[in-house]
């Protein structure tokens, strides 16, 4: 069966106002709201257009993490992902592990394609795809805003300092999402109670054989150093005078 | 005693100006050793650049016409059998460094530490996470080897030194994958400055409302030798090319003088800029978060403030 694996993993929304603990030991998540890492979003979503245009027939959607990840997965499945795996785990899981997980996944389920997001929007890593592919021995293809798969190639457009790579990758291989490369569906209401029948597996990391471990520790959180606010100018001349003083202009 | 290699940057023969950060990162390390890899079809150049960089005590090349476009596939396998040994393996937090890092990392079965802006020790470093709001500080246990990418934006470029360092060939045995070819690359288009190492930069949002009005930014940075960059709805509305993104998901600068013009000041946005020296923003909402970072703010319509400036600057020449 020609399958995509997709990751989501369950971030503190984009649009919530981020604040460090006053005793520096993580930033506040009680109460918060948390969503699909905008990136996986735009994973599943084009892995659900790869489907509707018949070049895929399953789409499996993987995320890491405690129980309450499975709040992502069944978005994700309302959004159309046809199954979701679930590994459960409270602890700490950094790319390399994530990593580990998701390749035993894809010993299990021979995907053509694994699509994840080029970074989580909370650890702001940006390894994980790249991570996978190196222990897959697969080829990447990182920041991409365009995706053409053509019998068992994909032609990928990618997002680069320089402008827009392509490059032209064998199948099965790994690809992370940019912002550009489509705009995600909205989740209908019955598309939401249909997600509900739809499978949900759970697995813990032990039985996937991997035991995640902390190599990179966590020793404190600081809020970033504030800008002081600056003056207000009235007109362009006085902004001139100001730059020009300043030997800016 | 710390061992870092580093992998060296470099487009049309020139080493790129990240690398010199990395190295100026590196060095903070107390007593490290720092090596410098360069990936090429003819290193020569490049390395002669990066064996003159202050702190550098060794070059080695690998010279292959496979690397004449560098792909993360095809160096990775090579960079890790020539990390062996390292204590550290540095990159810049370029798109270059960002994909190829991390599956240097996984070969070596090491941990990255992504964008790191400080150093505190050989094993203790600070790095920003969600886009800014927040900086961790991370350990390594003391032995542990460490893949690093380096945030350009928090680092100055190393001096270059009038002594050179050794360079030495090397021809790593892993084979280069066939499985990923490189097709093209949008050719650098214009001979403004660099977007990511500009000392000015002048930066339109939504508001400029269509490519063609994006023009009059072009004439304002000409005018000031300056660079232009763009927020994503810019961006995303084809305005402007992605490669003048600025911010979390696009490039994180630090110059002297940063313009905004018609940008709201998102989180995301700022967290690109918030190292510029001098912040500007122009808006028409007296109420837009940009002018809670800006230096000096102007509540105005950037139609009338951008012809206008560029004419003051013209005729006080
Ligand atoms: C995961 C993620 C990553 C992101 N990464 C980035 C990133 O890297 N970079 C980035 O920029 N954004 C990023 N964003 C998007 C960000 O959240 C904002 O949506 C974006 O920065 C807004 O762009 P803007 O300020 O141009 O547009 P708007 O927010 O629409 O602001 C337009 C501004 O122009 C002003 N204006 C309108 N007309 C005029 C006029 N005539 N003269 C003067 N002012 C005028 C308005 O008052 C307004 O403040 C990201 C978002 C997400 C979710
Ligand atoms: N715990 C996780 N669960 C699911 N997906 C993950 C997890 N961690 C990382 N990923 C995927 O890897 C991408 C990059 O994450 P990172 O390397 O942490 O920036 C994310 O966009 C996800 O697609």
């Amino acid at each position: 069966m020609k399958r995509i694996l997709v990751s989501i993993k369950r971030v503190v929304d984009y649009n919530v106002r981020i604040r460090v603990k006053p005793d520096g030991t993580g930033v506040i998540t009680d109460g918060v709201k948390m969503s699909v890492n905008p990136f996986d979003e735009i994973a599943l979503e084009e892995a659900l257009r790869i489907k509707e245009k018949g070049l895929a027939e399953e789409i499996v959607a993987v995320s890491i993490g405690p129980a309450d990840c499975q709040q992502q997965l069944r978005t994700a499945l309302a959004m159309g992902a046809d199954r979701a795996v679930h590994v459960q785990t409270d602890a700490a899981i950094e790319p390399g592990s994530a990593a580990k997980l998701m390749l035993k996944l894809i010993e299990r389920e021979q995907p053509m394609l694994a699509i994840l997001g080029k970074q989580a929007i909370d650890d702001d890593c940006n390894q994980t795809g790249q991570m996978l592919a190196a222990l897959w021995g697969r080829p990447q293809a990182t920041f991409a805003s365009k995706v053409e798969i053509s019998g068992d190639k994909a032609q990928v457009t990618r997002e680069v300092d320089a402008g827009l790579e392509v490059l032209e990758v064998d199948l099965p291989a790994v690809i992370t999402t940019d912002l550009r490369l489509n705009e995600p569906r909205y989740v209908k209401l019955p598309d939401i109670m249909k997600a509900k029948k739809k499978p949900l597996e759970t697995v813990e990391p032990s039985a996937l054989g991997v035991s995640p471990v902390e190599r990179l520790k966590a020793v404190k959180f600081d809020p970033p150093s504030q800008r002081s606010k600056g003056v207000m100018v009235k007109d362009v001349g006085e902004l001139f005078t100001a730059l020009r003083g300043k030997g800016l202009v | 005693m710390s061992k870092i290699l580093i992998v060296a940057e470099h487009q049309g023969g020139k080493l790129n100006a990240a690398t010199a950060k990395c190295v100026h990162c590196a060095s903070q390390i107390s007593g490290a050793e720092i090596h410098i890899a360069v990936f090429a079809s003819d290193p020569a150049a490049v390395a002669a650049d990066a064996a003159r960089l202050a702190g550098v005590s060794k070059v080695i090349t690998v010279a292959n016409p496979q690397h004449a476009n560098p792909m993360a596939a095809c160096i990775a396998p090579q960079l890790a059998e020539l990390a062996q040994g390292y204590s550290h393996v540095f990159g810049p937090s370029t798109t270059f460094g960002k994909d190829l890092m991390p599956r240097v990392a996984a070969l070596l079965d090491a941990p990255q530490a992504s964008d790191i802006m400080a150093v505190e020790s050989a094993t203790r470093f600070r790095r920003p996470i969600y886009a800014g709001n927040a900086i961790i500080t991370v350990e390594v246990t003391p032995g542990t080897q460490l893949v690093a990418t380096v945030r350009t934006a928090s680092f100055d470029a190393a001096q270059t030194s009038t002594s050179a360092a050794a360079i030495e060939g090397a021809s790593p045995s892993a084979t280069l994958p066939q499985h990923t070819r490189f097709v093209s690359v949008s050719a650098a288009r214009s001979d403004r400055p660099d977007l990511q190492t500009a000392k000015k930069v002048v930066s339109g949002g939504r508001a400029l409302a269509s490519a063609d009005n994006f023009k009059i930014l072009y004439q304002l940075a000409d005018r000031m030798g300056a660079a232009v960059g763009a927020s994503r709805a810019a961006v995303d509305a084809g305005y402007a090319p992605n490669d003048m993104q600025v911010g979390q998901t696009g490039k994180i600068i630090a110059p002297e003088l940063y313009m905004a013009f018609g940008i709201s000041g998102a989180i995301q946005h700022l967290t690109g800029i918030k190292d510029a020296r001098t912040i500007v923003a122009i808006n028409k909402d007296p109420e837009a978060p940009i002018f809670e970072v800006a230096d000096y703010g102007l509540v105005g319509d950037l139609f009338h403030v951008v012809p206008e400036l560029e004419k003051l600057i013209a005729s006080n020449g």
